[in-house]
């Protein structure tokens, strides 16, 4: 019986993942219009272009493989395995000690080892280009991210995200490590989402795009699974921060129905404010050059080794 | 008696290698030995369960009056043997599989046949070997079996180019090993490997000999710089034998290491394991980094090798640092970490090994530019091959995963560790290590991409067929083996657990009693890793995903032709080919790590000579090393020469000043 119980805990807490996705890609949306000065698309406007997608019929170029038409399931379940695992609203779900921060990070890893195939299927210089430099991106957004979980791992003496997120609301001080975790996590999060500065998700300008170019050739279904998964990322790294950085209000492990409807509301609170601070980073900075990027990440990365690197030194830090 | 047994397969090996040249190779021979091969390392196998799950054998020594008169040949077969001999025996039965359907396609059988099975008697007898000569004895045999094998397509000047250069570093492999033992005997000469362990000894002997032990085992096991004879002859052998050179014999390499270094030497300071761990955590990263520019298909996956190498070693250097500081239980964990890599590099390298030999036998090009498209026409091997590609990855749920997660786990526990050089270098070597498994990723996107996706480069990749049953099976054996490991890793630690006792002194929590079959490596509020919750639940996912988008969404699908922005181009050449996806990251590490130039020339408006752009790449080990010591050998050979051309009268006097010399060193050194 308990174990029906978590279970359904559990599956909440991926239906909440899987449906608050496409809103909070709106809502991003939105903002941005609002900042530049436009009306915008309406807020449930990503559900309706889903809707879509589901309904039309598939076109498959004529030299695509199995893989293509595989591909996008693989990769919106690895996401979507990897966004239940982290504690939106409450801690110490079922699965939660399946798996810890580093095979979420792994996860994502499939995800975008298969994204990057499917760009490749097909044959075309763009999905070659696409994939190329995701590959690139991701040889230094992946350690980086790494180096993140060290630190964060470092300081509450587990990789649990569950534990972690138990561990930060207990004994916080502003740590300096920490803060650069934080940094080094954040220029993560824009590159692995492909937001401006690193890549732009409304451009289809074939020299600057990477993310659209793996995608070029995949319509309806699959191509809705394709946006869905690229959803769930954004809402996934939102999600991390806001569970290790800012732990208040998730509910405590093995709490009842009233503190989960209070954790879900903190939750929301915390995911729309962070989309607005990242609508608003995204709008006040330009494109980089794709050469540029790689020093960008870079930066990450230094800043994911200084903090483990302070943490080696000194555990106070 | 298990080590009985065992001697008797390893004497059932070098029978069907004299089978092999009494018969000339012909007809079905082929069949019987790789099918003898087979069924030995299938006996190997169950003798290593068994003596890893009863630990019966443990101490027992057999004595074989053979060798050195007063000595004998000593052979024993502990949990630690056993451990490397079931590593030894999964690849060998793979690759022996294999090689029923893929040594058919063979030129000159009688230049493979007789040096398979006698290759694989070496590795046994260096596992089972307990004294420094029987140890060496099937070093050199394991050596020059493989470069028998190597030389196997000798008409190729490249391949003799490899061959020649790998003997050489055999021999200094050797000789270094050699030397070592000769340290590590001591005054009274105890050579076999019990008495040495008991020796006292000096530090500075200490290390001298773990520096002679590094170079040794490093060179065969292809650590950094010593690396370069890797990549030449692993891919030159036929493709099972470079299965088993890269899969097996590298990790024989790792267990000389370990039976000398954590068995023999006792080491105090922590700056042995820095050396250890700064070496691996190099050797990863100039490993994947050169994989990732490759155009051959068997050369990357060789550097691939090497970079796993690193890993491991990474892992035993931390290890060796806890075990410095007497923390036993996470030295276990570092230890542990490394065993399992061990493990799961065998498996995985083989499957692509193995692969990569369908592909050549199918399309007859290791240049995977042009290759492409080999999944519509290898439809099988291409699933396999993935699932090599996903597992060296470090994806989950496959098995690569676990094992680097254990590394990572080591390197958390790390900050216990007092020095504060290991403060400074652990963080480093732990970044070189995600860097590493990123790159790798790239690396084998990069490599599928281009060999079994996108469109066929050449007719031969639009041409090819499916490979034999015999090879798929094997192949698919090992990917079971992958998805087991990585969905169950605590069975697998529960085996290697008397390995771990018995050099560590240590284990970890026994996994078979924890719920749901979690991997727990040091305690549940620490860290914990479900590969088969994981797999459950992104299968059923997965399941759930499809039902309901084939319900709900639409379930028409039309062929047309590809988009690409409107600007489709029929000629293949137009793809995205290996260099080019290669060449961001050529650009981004290349002047650090490659030494990369790149020369465009491009003639003048209204010339119609084509446009040319040249890469250099230079590999700094190969230059700065072995360039110079080539060149110092060369140039004192030639100085020497005039020694050749001498009067008998001065060859005495060079005799007499020769001896002199030497007794005055003995008057000396007493």
């Amino acid at each position: 019986m308990a174990l029906i119980h978590d279970l359904a805990v559990q599956g909440a807490q991926m239906t909440l993942v899987l449906s608050l996705a496409p809103a909070l890609l709106g809502y991003t949306r939105v903002v941005k219009a609002r900042l530049l000065r436009r009306r915008g698309p309406p807020l449930l406007q990503p559900y309706r272009d889903l809707a879509k997608l589901m309904r039309k019929e598939v076109v498959i170029a004529e030299n695509a493989s199995w893989l293509f038409r595989t591909g996008p399931y693989l990769i919106f379940v690895a996401t979507w395995v990897a966004a239940a695992l982290v504690p939106t609203f409450a801690q110490g779900l079922l699965f939660s000690w399946t798996a810890d921060l580093i095979a979420i990070t792994a996860l994502l890893g499939s995800a975008r080892f298969f994204l990057a195939l499917v760009g490749m299927d097909i044959g075309t210089s763009f999905g070659g280009i696409g994939s190329s430099r995701e590959a690139l991106f991701a040889t230094l957004a992946e350690p980086a991210m790494i180096m993140v979980v060290f630190t964060v791992a470092l300081v509450a003496g587990s990789t649990q995200l569950s534990i972690i997120a138990a561990h930060m609301l207990g004994n916080v001080g502003i740590r300096v490590s920490l803060g650069l975790a934080l940094l080094g996590l954040i220029i993560v999060a824009i590159a692995e989402n492909a937001r401006i500065p690193v890549d732009n998700p409304a451009t289809h300008l074939e020299l600057t795009m990477v993310h659209e170019a793996m995608v070029l050739e995949y319509s309806g279904r699959h191509l809705a699974m394709i946006e869905m998964a690229a959803a769930l990322k954004l809402l996934l790294y939102v999600s991390l921060i806001a569970c290790i950085f800012v732990p208040w209000g998730i509910a405590p492990a093995g709490a009842g129905p009233p503190a989960w409807l209070a954790g879900v509301g903190v939750y929301l609170a915390k995911v729309f404010a962070g989309a607005t601070l990242l609508v608003i980073f995204e709008t006040s900075i330009a494109k980089m050059r794709v050469f540029r990027v790689p020093e960008f990440l870079g930066g990450a990365l230094m800043l994911g080794l200084l903090g483990t690197l302070l943490l080696f030194v000194s555990r106070g830090l | 008696m298990d080590v009985t047994a065992a001697l008797w397969c390893m004497a059932g090996f070098l029978a069907l290698s004299l089978l092999a040249i009494g018969s000339g190779g012909r007809g079905l021979v082929g069949t019987v030995i790789y099918a003898g091969s087979a069924g030995l390392s299938l006996v190997l196998a169950v003798i290593a369960v068994h003596v890893l799950l009863t630990a019966s054998d443990v101490g027992q020594r057999l004595i074989l009056p053979l060798g050195v008169p007063w000595i004998g040949a000593r052979f024993h077969l502990d949990c630690l043997s056993a451990f490397f001999l079931l590593v030894l025996a999964i690849a060998a039965g793979a690759a022996s599989l294999y090689a029923i359907g893929y040594g058919a396609h063979e030129e000159e059988p009688e230049r493979v046949l007789p040096f398979y099975p006698a290759f694989l008697a070496g590795m046994t007898g260096v596992l089972l070997a307990d004294d420094a000569f029987t140890f060496l004895v099937a070093w050199e045999f394991m050596s020059l079996a493989s470069w028998a094998l190597v030389m196997a397509r000798h008409r190729d000047p490249e391949n003799r180019r490899a061959g020649y250069i790998y003997l050489v570093m055999a021999s200094l492999g050797a000789l270094l090993l050699l030397l070592a033992f000769g340290l590590l005997a001591g005054p009274e000469g105890a050579y076999d490997f019990t008495r040495m362990a008991r020796v006292e000894r000096g530090w500075w002997i200490e290390g001298v000999a773990l520096v002679l032990v590094l170079i040794g085992t490093g060179s065969k096991a292809g650590l950094a710089p010593l690396h370069v004879w890797l990549p030449l002859a692993h891919p030159a052998a036929p493709s099972h034998v470079s299965a088993l050179m890269s899969g097996a014999m590298t990790k024989i390499a790792v267990y000389a290491f370990i039976r000398i270094v954590f068995g023999m030497l006792s080491l105090p300071s922590v700056w042995w394991a820095i050396v250890v761990m700064l070496a691996g955590a190099a050797t990863a990263a100039l490993g994947v980094l050169f994989a990732m520019i490759q155009r051959d298909l068997k050369r990357l996956l060789a550097y691939s090798t090497i970079e796993n190498i690193g890993i491991i070693f990474i892992a035993l250097g931390l290890a060796l640092a806890f075990r410095a500081n007497g923390i036993r239980w996470a030295a276990a964990v570092a230890f542990a970490a490394a065993l399992l890599h061990v493990f799961n590099h065998a498996l995985f390298k083989n499957l692509l090994f193995l692969g990569a030999g369908a592909v050549l036998s199918a399309t007859g090009e290791r240049d995977i530019e042009k290759l492409g498209g080999l999944i519509h026409r290898m439809p099988r091997t291409a699933f396999l091959f993935l699932g090599g590609c996903v597992a060296i990855s470090a994806l989950p749920p496959l098995n690569g995963f676990v094992s680097e997660w254990l590394v990572f786990q080591a390197v958390l526990m790390s900050p216990i560790l007092e020095q504060w050089s290991l403060k400074l270098a652990i963080p480093a070597v732990g970044v070189t290590l995600a860097l590493s498994a990123a790159l790798c990723a790239a690396t084998f996107v990069r490599a599928y991409g281009i060999v079994f996706l996108s469109r066929p480069r050449s007719l031969q990749a639009a041409s090819a067929g499916e490979t034999d049953r015999w090879s798929l099976g094997a192949m698919a054996l090992l990917l079971g083996l992958c998805l087991a490991v990585g969905i169950l890793p605590g069975l697998v630690i529960d085996l290697m657990a008397p390995a771990l006792d018995q050099v560590m002194g240590a284990t970890l929590p026994v996994q078979r009693a924890i719920p749901w079959l979690s991997f727990i490596p040091i305690a549940e509020g620490r860290s914990s890793y479900n590969g088969m919750l994981v797999f459950v639940f992104i299968l059923s996912s997965t399941l759930v995903t499809v039902e309901i988008v084939h319900r709900f969404g639409s379930r028409q699908a039309r062929r047309g032709p590809a988009w690409d922005c409107g600007f489709p181009g029929d000629d293949p050449g137009a793809q995205y080919s290996a260099s080019s996806f290669a060449q961001p990251v050529r650009r981004v590490y290349g002047n650090v790590v490659f030494g990369v130039r790149e020369t465009v020339e491009m003639p003048p408006p209204g010339d119609p000579r084509p446009a040319h752009i040249r890469v250099s790449i230079t590999d700094y080990a190969w230059r700065a090393l072995f360039a110079r010591v080539g060149g110092l050998v060369d140039r004192t050979a030639g100085a020497l020469n005039a020694l050749q051309f001498l009067t008998i009268r001065q060859y005495l006097s060079l005799v007499f000043a020769a001896l002199v010399l030497l007794l005055l060193m003995v008057a000396t050194w007493r």
